[in-house]
């Protein structure tokens, strides 16, 4: 009795060995990817793992801080790829995650040259992030509903018309940005000092707002018609569901707008650094590209110009403005630690109506 | 059994529990404790960001939001759920009070999130509530109710009077018949039973459905971030703000353990005058 429990709890530890056996073994061909919303998507997920075999383990988040958190949480070489700000590139080599990217094996000469943010994105003479994607937080609307000459300048920021009518995306760098440019001041060139200024715009476009809202809610907001305007919003916002509301589009103001930009970076830990590189090579390759500028999530820009995007996808992102509106469009604010802090707690002053 | 047997066989069943309160309170508490006390990495210990609650108003704002909301949340869901389950369980028959706790729960069923953004739905301009008052002639233009307290409100009372319908259904059933009879007996009318009698033995379950609607909805941040539109900032909102962006761990600890704390005395006023009660 006693030896046939034995066997079965021998057999049973053999067949569980085995098992764990065979997922270390799956393990070491996946990819783990830290990611946004946008890289899920089966649609660039799935041609990528059919050709290579590779599987793709995806962990969503939120915000620098956030995925920085998550990787202060785990074991070196637990993940593989990040997606992150363009303008966060430099967060992640200070803190000697990142890998060198091989430029000569990524398709640089056909990314818009304007996104590459080579003075976040480049150390020291080497490559940690490659954009991926690109947008604008500027001035998303329902054009059946506003006048849409209104919307070609950043006055329609405390423009009373619009009262009870304009919801206000929630982050606070990019309509910061914004309500800097309204008032003249360069994304660029922030200091302490033009806080106040901001805060007056900030407290005004806030009198004005119905809501402060996050990214699904912003969508949901222009979608319903509970806003007709939103501050911050862009092609993220409308594109996706422009077949569905075709009256949804976007501005770029005379001012300009926040040029957003996300990157990808490899993990200097990574044990699977060539599956990294490949995921990479395929994410910026022109299939690729197209697919996550179309993600599910939200659309985007993609950073490589020859992405096989079709004619419609393409109207619908407006390709073919993109000089003019890269030309007039301002980088995303990258504050000190300070600064920043500053930056949210005056956020935090504006929607608590102080 | 020998009194050393006893012990250890108690021992023995309370280590799990102890065991799960050390891992998943007590050190992750410690964790929040010791992180809250150094808001820049490889600097001393600092009181900055407990200091920085009690001087910039939008945090402080942001705890008496906190508490308003949970106040009127509770005060309402009671003032709802204490009839819901007299109701239930006095006037609905037997056979009945089953499937009436089934539908009664039905809501919790559904997830947070999801039902979270079907009362954005239901709440909007254009939205079931604002088209019917308007079709109804009682207003002359839809008004604004979702993205405002308003909503985060509804939201939370429609999700807590079905956990206090319960905890104060499960008090009401378990007073005996006796009580009421006796009561009549004595020549008391049906208020003055329900006030001097019923009220009284079933304030313990009322408390500690209270507390616990405090408690959950004083820290949710789902419902304040759907509901709320972000027109104020609650306590759970404001900590998730630290983490986003700047991942600023010390200050989200430092605001999470003044929570705790304010959720700790509120639980101590509750035992207190539960004990004076009973006394």
């Amino acid at each position: 009795m006693t030896n046939r429990l034995t066997r079965r709890l021998f057999g049973a530890s053999v067949a569980a060995l085995a098992l764990i056996g065979s997922y270390a073994a799956a393990s070491a061909a996946d990819l783990n990817a830290l990611v946004w919303c946008d890289h899920s998507d089966p649609n660039l997920l799935k041609p990528f793992e059919d050709a290579t075999g590779i599987k793709v383990n995806v962990k969503e988040f939120e915000g620098t801080g956030a995925g920085l958190a998550i990787v202060d949480q785990s074991q070196p070489g637990d993940w593989d790829v990040m997606v992150i700000d363009t303008v966060d590139v430099r967060r992640g080599v200070d803190r000697g995650l990142f890998e060198p990217l091989p430029e000569d094996k990524l398709p640089m000469a056909d990314i818009f040259p304007e996104v590459l943010m080579n003075q976040h994105a480049v150390v020291d003479g080497k490559r940690y992030g490659v954009t991926e994607k690109f947008g604008y937080n500027t001035i998303g609307f329902n054009k059946s509903k506003v006048d849409a000459a209104d919307m070609d300048t950043l006055g329609v920021l405390t423009n009373d018309k619009y009262k009870g009518r304009i919801a206000i995306y929630d982050y606070y760098l990019p309509v910061m940005g914004l309500a800097a440019m309204a008032i003249g001041k360069k994304t660029s060139e922030l200091t302490e000092a033009d806080l106040p200024a901001i805060k007056e715009v900030l407290q005004k476009m806030k009198a004005n707002a119905k809501a402060v809202t996050d990214v699904v809610a912003s969508q949901t907001a222009l979608a319903t018609g509970e806003a007709d305007i939103l501050i911050g919003g862009g092609e993220w916002v409308t594109a996706g569901i422009a077949k569905e509301n075709p009256d949804l589009d976007f501005s770029i103001p005379k001012e300009g707008a926040v040029l957003w930009s996300q990157s990808l970076a490899m993990f200097k830990d990574s044990k699977n650094k060539d599956n990294a590189l490949k995921f990479i090579q395929y994410v910026m390759s022109p299939e690729g590209q197209a697919r996550l500028a179309t993600s599910s999530c939200y659309w985007g820009m993609p950073a490589n110009k020859q992405a096989t995007l079709t004619a419609d996808q393409k109207k619908i992102l407006r390709f073919d403005e993109q000089a003019d509106f890269l030309k007039r469009a301002q980088e995303y604010p990258a504050p000190s630690e300070d600064l920043d802090k500053k930056m949210q707690d005056l956020w935090t002053a504006m929607i608590q109506g102080q | 059994m020998s009194s050393a047997s006893t012990s250890r066989i108690a021992w023995a069943s309370v280590t799990p529990a102890l065991l799960w309160t050390l891992v998943f309170f007590v050190v992750p508490f410690v964790a929040m404790g010791v992180m809250s006390l150094h808001p820049k990495a490889g600097e001393g210990a600092s009181l900055a960001a407990y200091a920085q609650f009690f001087t910039n108003p939008s945090y402080w704002h942001a705890l008496i939001n906190s508490l308003e909301v949970t106040l009127i949340v509770t005060v309402i869901s009671v003032l709802l759920a204490y009839p819901f389950a007299w109701i239930l369980a006095f006037m609905v028959p037997e056979r009945w009070q089953r499937l009436a706790l089934m539908l009664a729960v039905l809501p919790f069923w559904t997830s947070y999130v999801v039902r979270s953004y079907s009362w954005l739905l239901v709440l909007a301009e254009k939205g079931v509530v604002n088209s019917t008052l308007v079709n109804l002639g009682l207003l002359s233009e839809p008004i604004q109710i979702a993205n405002t307290r308003t909503a985060t409100v509804i939201g939370f009372v429609h999700f807590f009077v079905m956990l206090l319908t319960l905890t104060i259904y499960a008090n009401l059933k378990q007073l005996s018949p006796n009580y009421r009879k006796a009561a009549t007996d004595l020549g008391a009318s049906g208020f003055q039973t329900f006030i001097h009698v019923i009220l009284p033995l079933t304030l313990p379950g009322i408390m500690v459905g209270a507390f616990l609607t405090f408690v959950l909805a004083i820290g949710d941040y789902i419902t304040p971030q759907i509901l709320g539109g972000n027109n104020e900032l609650l306590m759970p909102q404001l900590i998730m703000m630290q983490i986003g962006r700047r991942g600023d761990f010390a200050s989200a600890s430092a605001l999470s353990l003044i929570l705790m704390a304010v959720v700790t005395l509120a639980y101590l006023a509750c035992a207190r005058w539960l004990k004076i009660e009973r006394a």
